[in-house]
């Protein structure tokens, strides 16, 4: 039985990373093919520097992803914050069900339907090109902000009520009471939150694609345009340079949590 | 900590508005193509759009910011275009993109007397269906529709014509279009009826030659063609001339991929054009006459491998000598009426009522 689980977990991996693990080695191929690996080399590395279209549209996505994030994260702590405070019961669950419709929307109904709105608006300002980087960058704040409010809402009522009134007994306004008290304690589900709308962000093809002005292409839309021939070797190389980096930024990460979640655990000990 | 995410957030926004409102005093060119599709600096290659701006800005003395932005097909391009979401000042879509966007006054009419290099487009690409009087379009590129196979394991008697698609010695070797237009083009092709055809029977025959063939299949492919061409997983697929140029640079060593033209095939061109939504017409002509000189249209010819209709292109001795032969041969084959082949074998734009009976008919042809 158990080598039978083993078996089967070792399958389910295989089938996981089996194709990250050929992107990785093809991109070391001298030739253009996925199939036959003809030789070593570093080519499409030194392809991939050269292209600055594709870097462009990495450096769009970052700038993108960053900035979505950073207003995602302040909004939606905010939000969840307000939505905690809220007494009325059907009030609160009818604005945490509102702020879940971009999570659980098809992203091309979501997509479609803000660009709708960005054209019309768009069209009311009398503009030749209603979509921008700043319609893309409210898209993804869009969807972005369940996934953060989702974050921070548990830790908000995980957190003692009693902590801020304590420190507002003690003299601190309101403002301060949050700044010192609530957000250290609801500190790790923004911070989860943040990642996590840095990944969707990052990842995002679909709304991107029907939010997407001139000038504006970001790396998911520069893939996906280039299947009308063949995606070129020099993709790989991007993609085995981004599973590194993600790799590397994973392992930092759990490493310096491990004090920390140990610590909490004596704490609630 | 909020100090960090105050001064992170700013830097984003200040160097999103600079990317937003740098076109300021210099002239911006919006440009839309097909993605893969222009000669981009990569691998030593001629880098189109950087020599335009140098020529632009050494020639006018003035500076310019050119947009360059990619699409995946004409669907595409014509959602984005006909929402009015964007403005692009030059788009190089199909023929029959073509046609329906001149008829949706989506287009703008060129003004040739910008254009000087439009007198080496060859006569054959003129006054063709989709642009019957040359007012909106430019030629980029053109295509023909071969079959592609892998000589190790086809016999040379047996390629010819449609038939090897349908040949049951090759059972499950044999790849076919996964998409409806392209693959009931193959059958009624085969069949000798008309692709452009209204008549409902007609589309039935396309769709029993496709369902005899379908057991045959080794799969339904867009661009996987080429991994499974170059490998050799599978020996019989139909692609543009261009596309299987593609492929021989990189197949491995056991295949020995072949092409040839069935008669009657299918033809494509794509265009330059203006649309409607152009905030620079005058840039985009001069865009669109530095496409058509020598440097950026054999640079874009050698790069993309489809043919050029440009005749500097194909007359031009280093290109020739560049591509061999033997490639010239197949890119340009001898046609006896190139415009009358062309506007019978093209595709059309179809009503959508018939578009609407053949994705029904496709759905089947998936589903069985």
């Amino acid at each position: 039985m158990k080598t039978a689980s083993r078996i089967y977990t070792v399958l389910i991996f295989l089938f996981l990373f089996a194709p990250i693990a050929i992107l990785l080695i093809f991109s070391f191929n001298e030739a253009k093919s996925l199939s036959v690996f003809s030789g070593f080399s570093l080519k499409w590395y030194r392809e991939l520097f050269r292209d600055e279209a594709t870097l462009t549209s990495v450096w769009n996505t970052l700038v993108l992803a960053f900035s979505a994030m950073v207003i995602s994260t302040i909004v939606g702590t905010a939000a969840a914050v307000g939505i905690e405070k809220l007494r009325l019961r059907w009030l609160r669950s009818t604005l945490s069900t509102v702020t879940d419709i971009p999570m659980t929307n098809p992203d091309i109904i979501t997509g479609i339907s803000l660009m709708l709105m960005f054209v019309f608006v768009g069209r009311f300002f009398g503009l030749a090109n209603s979509l921008s980087f700043w319609t893309m960058l409210l898209s993804h704040i869009t969807f972005c902000l369940p996934y953060v409010i989702l974050q921070v809402l548990p830790k908000l009522r995980q957190m003692d009520p009693a902590l801020p009134e304590a420190a507002m007994d003690l003299g601190c306004t309101p403002v301060e009471a949050f700044f010192k008290v609530t957000l250290p304690e609801i500190m790790p589900g923004v911070i989860t939150g943040a990642i996590m709308a840095f990944t969707m962000s990052l990842d995002d093809f679909v709304i991107s694609y029907f939010t997407s002005g001139a000038g504006f292409q970001t790396l998911p839309i520069r893939i996906y345009n280039m299947t009308k021939k063949t995606v070129t070797p020099k993709m790989y190389a991007l993609a085995t340079i981004i599973f590194f980096v993600i790799l590397a930024l994973l392992l930092i990460s759990n490493l310096t949590d491990e004090p920390k979640e140990k610590k909490l655990h004596r704490r609630e000990n | 900590m909020k100090k960090i995410v105050c001064a992170a957030l700013a830097a984003a926004l200040i160097l999103a508005l600079c990317a937003g409102c740098a076109g300021g005093k210099t002239r911006t060119l919006n440009v839309y193509n097909w993605g893969e599709y222009i000669s981009d600096g990569s691998e030593d290659s001629y880098d189109t759009i950087a020599e335009f701006k140098a020529w632009y800005e050494e020639t006018y003395n003035e500076k310019i910011i050119v947009n360059y932005d990619t699409f995946q097909s004409n669907e595409d391009m014509y959602a984005k275009l006909s929402a009015g979401a964007v403005s692009y000042d030059v788009v190089i879509p199909s023929d029959y993109m073509i046609a329906r966007m001149a008829a949706e006054n989506m287009l703008l009419p060129l003004d040739f007397s910008n254009i000087p290099n439009y007198s080496y487009i060859d006569e054959n690409f003129k006054g063709l269906y989709y642009d019957p009087d040359n007012a909106y379009s430019v030629p980029y590129a053109y295509g023909i529709v071969g079959v592609i196979y892998n000589a190790n394991e086809v016999d040379e008697a047996d390629a010819e014509g449609w038939d090897l698609m349908w040949n049951d010695k090759y059972s499950g070797r044999i790849l076919q279009y996964n998409n409806p237009r392209d693959a009931f083009g193959t059958a009624m092709y085969k069949l000798g009826l008309d692709v452009n055809t209204t008549d409902k029977a007609q589309w039935d025959l396309a769709y029993n030659e496709l369902m005899t063939q379908r057991p045959m299949l080794y799969g339904q492919v867009m661009d996987e063609i080429y991994n499974m061409m170059e490998s050799g997983e599978a020996a019989i697929g139909s692609y543009y001339a261009g596309d299987y140029f593609t492929m021989l640079d990189a197949q491995a060593d056991n295949v020995d991929l072949q092409f040839y033209y069935p008669d009657p095939t299918n033809y494509y061109i794509d265009a330059m054009c203006i649309p409607s939504c152009c905030q620079d017409k005058e840039l985009a002509e001069i865009f669109i006459n530095f496409m058509l000189s020598r440097d950026a249209a054999v640079a874009n010819a050698e790069y993309t491998y489809y043919a050029s209709p440009n005749r500097i292109v194909y007359t031009d001795e280093e290109y020739l000598d560049d591509l061999g032969e033997d490639t010239i041969a197949i890119l340009y084959p001898e046609t006896d009426d190139f415009a009358a082949a062309y506007n019978t074998y093209a595709y059309r734009n179809l009503s959508p009522e018939t578009l609407d009976y053949i994705n029904t008919l496709w759905e089947n042809v998936k589903i069985n």
